[in-house]
């Protein structure tokens, strides 16, 4: 049964005393300075928790767990807070778990390829310590060299290669939890496919409503043999995305293929200098992987679509360094149009991959109707979308046009047979929208699931579930009522 | 349960007299374990599974959903079963998309018949399963049995990206969608994989296509003992070639697969019943074909296999077909057979294999296969049912289960008498997840209508 919270604010001083004492004072922040840092991710939401604390083990997290659920105060977890939804914002205040000091690899499993990492553990360095053996994990976020494992499994973050490699939840082979009661548990097995319901699924993706998850055993992928990447530049936008087209049409599945438009590649060269022809209006970042013979075909046939589809010009990275630098102009472009305005909102819808030409005329007609230059910077293999809205948050005006851009393209995405979320999650960004998708039946099942195992929406409240359909929670927590608005 | 005896005429009502059939032949059909429903009913709809389910609810009659029937016998006999659902007659394919790689199809349209239709546009689904010629696409994922090429495409898990379903409260629901990424709400449809239909009665299906490929090859090598064979195996694993399947196995199930392959396509000359045997099944251009054959006939010389040699793509073809069926034929190949599936780390497995290769227990012959997916395949085989096999039988399933369970792998009985299961059981040990499993099923299924007792742990 939901309960309902009366114990007012600020919060409870006796539980900030139990989780110092439980911790040390310096595992524990409560000050509203430190707070502050908190209440953002890389979402335009904002939501301040009244309690940081940074566990070093399992059982530091559930007895944090235990000691929020005897004053009935609701946990998130926290990871780098890189996530793009509000994932790992205190929507009703209360405790924030952060991991970043569980960061430990604990194993490294080269014949099974496996790892055990803890959530902390920085994306990238886990293939940082296994690349010696010609193994590295897949899942590749923009945000890889800062984002964290647990929010990765969280999120079921996905990146440039999921096209090839599928998102993290194809990667993840078991999970260790900590449930909303404190009580640990574990689920998946090592080598996989053990018999039984398939809960590591269930939970990799669940974006913190079912459990928190203390350890993780992910798979390992082994390097291919030949990589190209190549860089296709075209003088219509529309060219470009008919090649994408034309490519899926074909088979043709490359281990990623990245689409700029041309505002925003001039952003990125302005910043990066990439190599990104200013004067262009797309380009696609396409890399093949496998045999050497596999790959050198498939990019033949590749060059040959761009080409048919009136590329200006097909090029080939001759080498590593030429790759990274291709790479680098497509990872840091968020942080390259971070230079043009105050603030930027990252989209993340799903269309059909053959609904890609209509789509990007539509949200460029979005965009002239609410006053936006909108950038698209996207996965356009898989049919992600991200179409990037500036504004200036001290604008509210401004901001609100923005969502309601947002909110419209989100609704395109869905009307051409597609989806809310590609990667980023739904957390408190679209859960209203998923009266988009679901139905109540659909709900409900949802929400017996969540029950089952988070049943007084202790763990990470208000998140996936709109509010408005009354799947919400009923707990109500008198400092944490303003929280959570949109700013 | 209320007034069985009129409850036929009362399905009638519900559905239809000629969805509805009761004859004790129609009842036998559809029996599991010789244990057969009241009604066998088949619905045309979603909607209509829908109002069957809500009227189970409402009567407390325990439901499975059928396929072609042809995996039945996976997991434990339901503990109650009064409604057969047929589910063939949903057999559309809703959408189509070549251009986007994915389709959505009703659960009961055979796997060939989908095959077909995307044969047809250059494409296919790497759900190559057991019993293919005859299994529905919701049988092949309810059952969660292996896909061949998993090495290459994976499980359904990684291609499946949504579903439609009735839930255990007679509502259709439905998860993931029509696109190749999607994390919108939680991941239910692949939930519903591998389940027995124990969590709900699937009714569609969303799948990622694949392109097919263009030229398929095969490579049979032939070792004096399980040791090098295993080297030999495990470093093509490390190689880094695509291997769409790689098998590796005994004398005995080499001699078995011969066998069933002069009965449907002809063995290659060397598919001969001694020494230990690695097949390596790959596919693409005809340059990665080459490329792959000059390596495995380089690496066979220097591994010293005693034999070793390039298959033609027909029979390349007809071997895959068979390592494909595998479950079925050996479950066939003689009166009284045990089948287990067993996972184990991939350095556990030989020591699985070695015991299997040692003293052979009297009136017993074993048969080992181990997939590059670090699934291991052991078939214990008896020429009678007598008691005394049986015994034998009971005996060494024990022992490879607790084996396995030493080993921290799993193991499941795919195929047995049912006189073996229900004295050995079907997997290997409890889970120390089951509570969180039976929270699962309680959420789908509240009215525990859904194949009770079918699945893990008796849920």
């Amino acid at each position: 049964m939901p309960r309902t919270i009366t114990d007012g604010s600020p919060m409870n001083p006796a539980l900030i005393r139990g989780l110092k004492s439980l911790l040390g004072p310096a595992n524990v922040l409560s000050q509203t300075e430190d707070l502050l840092l908190y209440e953002f991710d890389g979402s335009v939401e904002k939501a301040r928790p009244e309690v940081i604390v940074f566990p070093h083990t399992t059982q530091d997290v559930s007895r944090i767990v235990k000691l929020a659920a005897k004053y009935q105060v609701p946990v998130v977890g926290r990871g780098a807070g890189t996530g793009l939804s509000g994932g790992a914002l205190a929507r009703r205040g209360g405790v924030m778990i952060v991991f970043a000091r569980m960061n430990r690899i604990l194993e490294i499993d080269v014949e099974n390829r496996r790892a055990v990492v803890q959530p902390g553990v920085v994306n990238l360095d886990i293939t940082r310590a296994v690349e010696h053996a010609g193994l590295y994990f897949a899942p590749d976020p923009s945000s890889q060299k800062s984002c964290t494992i647990g929010g990765n499994v969280a999120e079921n973050s996905g990146g440039p290669h999921t096209l090839a490699y599928g998102l993290t939840t194809n990667h993840i082979a078991a999970l260790e939890l900590v449930m909303p009661d404190g009580e640990i548990a574990r689920v998946g097995s090592r080598h996989g496919d053990a018999p039984g319901y398939d809960l590591c699924g269930l939970f990799v993706g669940s974006e913190g409503t079912l459990a928190l998850v203390t350890e993780i055993t992910v798979k390992l992928t082994r390097k291919a043999e030949a990589v190209k990447t190549l860089l296709a530049i075209f003088d219509e936008v529309g060219d470009a995305s008919r090649t994408v087209v034309e490519m899926t049409a074909q088979g043709i599945t490359p281990a990623a293929c990245e689409m700029l438009d041309g505002w925003t590649l001039r952003a990125v060269e302005d910043y990066i200098h990439a190599g990104f022809p200013r004067d262009s209006a797309a380009v696609l970042l396409i890399e093949v992987e496998g045999l050497r013979e596999a790959a050198e075909s498939q990019a033949g046939a590749i060059a040959e679509i761009c080409n048919s589809n009136r590329a200006r010009e097909v090029r080939t990275a001759r080498d590593d360094r030429e790759r990274d630098l291709l790479w680098k102009g497509r990872r840091n472009a968020f942080g390259a149009l971070g230079r043009l305005a105050p603030s930027n909102y990252v989209l993340d819808g799903v269309i059909p991959r053959s609904k890609l030409p209509e789509a990007l005329e539509r949200i460029h007609a979005t965009g002239k109707k609410f006053g936006f230059q909108i950038g698209n910077i996207f996965h356009a293999g898989d049919g992600n979308l991200h179409p990037i809205v500036l504004y200036d948050p001290r604008d509210t005006g401004q901001f609100k046009r923005a969502i309601a851009a947002a909110e419209e393209i989100i609704r395109m995405c869905v009307s051409l047979g597609g989806s809310l979320t590609g990667e980023h999650g739904v957390g408190m960004e679209k859960n209203e929208l998923m009266t988009l998708l679901f139905s109540d039946a659909d709900f409900d099942l949802m929400r017996r699931i969540h029950d089952a195992f988070n049943p007084d929406s202790a763990l990470n409240p208000g998140k996936i579930f709109p509010l408005s359909k009354g799947c919400g929670e009923i707990r109500v927590h008198k400092s944490a009522q303003s929280a959570g608005t949109r700013r | 349960m209320s007034s069985t005896v009129s409850l036929p005429t009362r399905l009638e009502k519900l559905v239809g007299s000629d969805r509805v059939r009761a004859s004790e032949t129609a009842l036998q059909e559809f029996a599991i374990s010789g244990r057969a429903p009241l009604a066998v009913l088949k619905p045309r709809s979603a909607e209509e599974v829908a109002e069957i389910v809500s009227f189970a609810v409402a009567e407390n009659l325990a439901v499975v959903a059928c396929g072609s029937r042809s995996k039945l016998e996976l997991g434990m006999p339901p503990r109650g079963y009064d409604l057969a659902l047929d589910m063939t007659a949903l057999r559309q394919i809703a959408h189509y998309d070549p251009g986007d790689l994915t389709v959505s199809a009703d659960a009961g349209l055979p796997l060939h018949e989908l095959e077909g239709v995307l044969g047809a546009k250059n494409q296919f689904l790497p759900l190559a399963v057991p019993f293919f010629e005859t299994s529905t696409l919701g049988g092949a994922v309810a059952s969660g049995i292996d896909s061949v090429l998993r090495q290459q495409y994976g499980t359904a898990r990684d291609f499946l990206v949504g579903a439609e379903f009735v839930d255990g409260t007679g509502k259709l629901c439905k998860s993931g969608g029509r696109v190749v990424k999607n994390v919108t709400g939680y991941d239910l449809h692949k939930l519903l994989i591998g389940t027995l239909g124990t969590l709900g009665v699937i009714t569609r299906l969303n799948f990622r296509t694949f392109p097919l490929p263009e030229l398929r090859g095969a490579h049979l090598s032939t070792f004096t003992a399980l040791e090098p064979a295993l080297d030999f195996h495990a470093s093509l694993l490390k190689s880094g070639l695509p291997f769409s399947n790689l098998e590796l196995f005994d004398a005995e199930f080499s001699a078995l697969l011969a066998a069933w392959q002069n009965k449907t396509g002809g063995a290659p000359k060397s598919l001969s019943a001694d020494g230990w045997k690695v097949v390596a099944c790959f596919e693409g251009s005809t340059a990665v074909i080459e490329r792959i054959r000059r390596e495995l006939q380089e690496r066979s010389e220097r591994t010293k296999a005693a034999h070793s040699e390039n298959i033609d793509a027909r029979s390349a073809q007809s071997l895959e077909a068979s390592f494909r069926g595998a479950f079925h034929w050996l479950g066939r190949s003689a009166p009284n057979v045990a089948v287990l599936r067993i996972v184990l780390p991939r350095a556990a497995s030989g020591d699985v294999a070695e015991l299997l290769s040692g003293s052979q227990p009297p009136l017993l012959r074993s048969a080992f296969a181990l997939r590059a997916c670090g699934v291991a395949y052991v078939t214990l085989l008896a020429d009678e049912e007598a008691d005394a096999a049986n015994a034998i039988l009971q005996r060494e399933v024990t022992r490879l289960f607790s084996q396995v369970e030493e080993n921290k792998g799993s193991a499941t009985l795919l195929h047995a008498s049912p006189w073996l299961r229900e004295r050995v059981g079907v997997w290997s040990a409890k889970r120390a997840d089951l509570q969180m499993m039976q929270r699962v099923k309680q959420a789908f299924d509240p009215h525990n209508i859904f194949a009770p007792g079918r699945f893990v742990g008796g849920i």
